[in-house]
């Protein structure tokens, strides 16, 4: 059983899915979903634990050996993300079954759970791939259930988001398989390790160059890097809840990992961040992205859009790390891809209990909502500070690791962009703090109750780990320091 | 230069601008799939090329076969194939259900009823 984790990681929910087709029955989805995702979650731990134990791990699908066959590859990095996105994915779940009821059309939940599980395997498939191709193929697994999965809210500004994504997120991947073609092209290789090991050789050549031109920007359209984050807003804010708080905590994360893989691993041995000058241009965006994005965001009257612009900030601090080439910065970088799903996953939960509650999460109408929804609230506003950077959350212990990244490499203008952004960050989050706690409630509102316990208690796993993390940050940064040093081991 | 030369990718990369400019330019929701779909055609041909030895045959394992082209980019695009067939239905099914929400299937008239639903 233990050699085979690594395949039954990806198989486990990918043969789940069609069993869903079958059952058609909206509970029995559910409970075979969460049985599901929390095995995949066990598979995880399991998997971190004997990397951090034992090294990295291969696995060769059907027995054929590495270069030729396909390898699935564990290392810190890859098991860390396979932890972040089955962690979220079970830990949804028991929230899943009121908030889906609520939102999607009895006859359809079933399907809901289908393209869920599936998206689960395309995303935890693309994290423990160790094959250019066969990543593409995790990608489009996850982004065509994604598209489903979007579309299936009842508002209708939902579907055009959707076609949207679907629009530029095909564009992505398509960029993404014309770069690994180029590659193929002078390597005869997919392999990652192997690309590795032969791509130095031919780096001068142009079509490398292209290629790597192509796999940035296919990658980077599909991470949300800023500008080419505009599919992103309108996804989150009118996908069904469960939806938002599961895409906004793992999808453009794990678009950030094979950004990672794609630099670190397969380019390597090449000199892509001073000698090629990608370096500067992902910090460049990366700091507009941080600016502009969290400035957007002050001015959004639906929370789900102001959380959403707040995402496409948060993952410039991600490329920040990214960019420097530093242990220090890339720990920061995959450290805050932890931290942030934490934080985003109990934003968007809090906002999926309001939706279900008062029927709207616009601003205006969460006025006072502090008095009447005192637990849900109190989450949001905890979740809230950790996305500011308070001391003892988690926001905190990532924007210092960058802060010092920065300043390791005397960068005092990067440097800055960090409280600065941090700041309006307090903005925009005591705008929403503001009208729960501080507005009266509106004459003739309807009575509503506290959410439902089993929506709390998502809630509340996800701010206690925000709180956790944030205090006793020894596990995250060791797991995430060695997966920044091995990742630059390979580099010159 | 002898005559074909590079003539493949010069076809693959006319194809790929021509799909990529629809996608951007038009406004009619199922001209931006078939747009995009000539994209990826664009990405077919070019992987297809690239597998072609000059003079190869097929490659099957038999007598006096040499030369042969290389099968696996074929393979892989065929997976691709499969890939861009799911997107291309999938796009039509949401482009159906945008029609049926909005009456309409015109980038500009979309836009201008979301921009009213956001003012209610």
């Amino acid at each position: 059983m233990t050699p085979h984790l690594p395949v039954l990681q990806v198989v486990i929910p990918l043969m789940a899915a069609p069993i869903c087709v079958v059952l058609r029955q909206a509970t029995a989805a559910w409970l075979l979903a969460t049985g599901v995702t929390w095995s995949a979650f066990a598979i995880s731990l399991m998997l971190l634990s004997q990397v951090m134990d034992g090294g990295v791990i291969s696995y060769e699908l059907g027995g054929w050996v590495a270069p030729w066959g396909i390898e699935y590859r564990v290392d810190p990095v890859s098991a860390l993300v396979l932890v972040i996105v089955s962690a979220i994915g079970s830990v949804v779940m028991p929230y899943a079954k009121k908030s889906v009821e609520a939102e999607i059309a009895e006859d359809r939940i079933y399907l809901f759970y289908t393209m869920y599980l599936l998206c689960l395997t395309g995303l935890l498939g693309i994290a423990i791939t160790g094959d250019a191709f066969n990543l593409f193929v995790f990608l489009e697994v996850s982004s065509l259930s994604t598209y489903v999965l979007i579309a299936l809210s009842h508002e209708r500004r939902a579907l055009t988001a959707a076609y949207r994504y679907l629009i530029m997120g095909t564009i992505g991947a398509t960029f993404y398989i014309i770069g690994v073609g180029m590659m193929y092209m002078m390597t005869g290789t997919l392999n990652m390790a192997d690309l590795a090991q032969r791509l130095p050789e031919v780096a001068e050549t142009r079509t490398i160059l292209v290629a790597l031109a192509f796999l940035t920007t296919g990658i980077s359209l599909k991470l949300a890097l800023f500008p080419l984050h505009v599919w992103l807003p309108n996804a989150y804010a009118f996908a069904p809840s469960v939806v938002t708080a599961f895409l906004a905590a793992t999808a453009t994360k794990v678009a950030v990992y094979v950004l990672i893989r794609i630099f670190f691993t397969v380019f390597g041995g090449v000199d892509v961040f001073v000698g090629l000058g990608a370096g500067k241009a992902l910090m460049l965006l990366a700091l507009v992205g941080m600016v502009a994005a969290s400035v957007t965001a002050v001015y959004q009257d639906n929370v789900k859009r102001l959380l959403a612009y707040s995402s496409v900030a948060q993952i410039g601090y991600m490329i920040l790390g990214i960019s420097l080439v530093s242990v220090t910065g890339l720990t920061g970088g995959i450290i805050h891809i932890f931290n942030h799903a934490l934080m985003k996953c109990a934003l968007f939960l809090v906002l999926g209990a309001v939706s279900l509650r008062l029927g709207t999460v616009r601003l205006q109408d969460m006025a006072g909502l502090g008095r009447r929804m005192p637990l849900t609230m109190a989450a949001f506003v905890l979740a809230g500070l950790s996305l500011i950077g308070v001391p003892l959350t988690v926001g905190f212990v990532s924007k210092w690791t960058l802060l010092q990244a920065a300043l390791e490499k005397d960068l005092w203008l990067v440097a800055a962009a960090i409280p600065v952004t941090s700041l309006i960050a307090v903005v925009y989050i005591w705008k929403v703090v503001e009208t729960a706690y501080f507005r009266p409630v509106p004459h003739g509102a309807a009575e509503i109750s506290e959410a439902p316990a089993s929506m709390l208690v998502p809630i509340w796993i996800m701010v206690f780990a925000c709180l956790y993390f944030g205090i006793d940050a020894t596990w995250t940064l060791d797991v995430a320091r060695s997966a920044a040093i091995l990742l630059l081991g390979g580099a010159p | 230069m002898e005559f074909p030369g590079l003539f493949n990718y010069w076809v693959a990369v006319v194809l790929m601008m021509a799909g990529f400019y629809i996608v951007i330019a038009q406004g009619n929701l199922i001209k931006k799939v078939v747009g995009l779909n000539i994209f990826q055609v664009s990405v077919f041909v070019f992987y297809i090329s690239m597998g072609k030895v000059k003079g190869g045959t097929a490659p099957i394992l038999d007598e006096g076969i040499q030369l042969y082209s290389n099968p696996l980019p074929h393979v892989l695009i065929l997976t691709a194939i499969v890939v861009g067939v799911a997107t291309t239905a999938l796009a039509l099914a949401l482009v159906v259900r945008i029609r049926d929400a909005f009456e309409t299937i015109e980038e500009d008239e979309t836009d201008a009823l979301e921009a009213e639903d956001e003012a209610r």
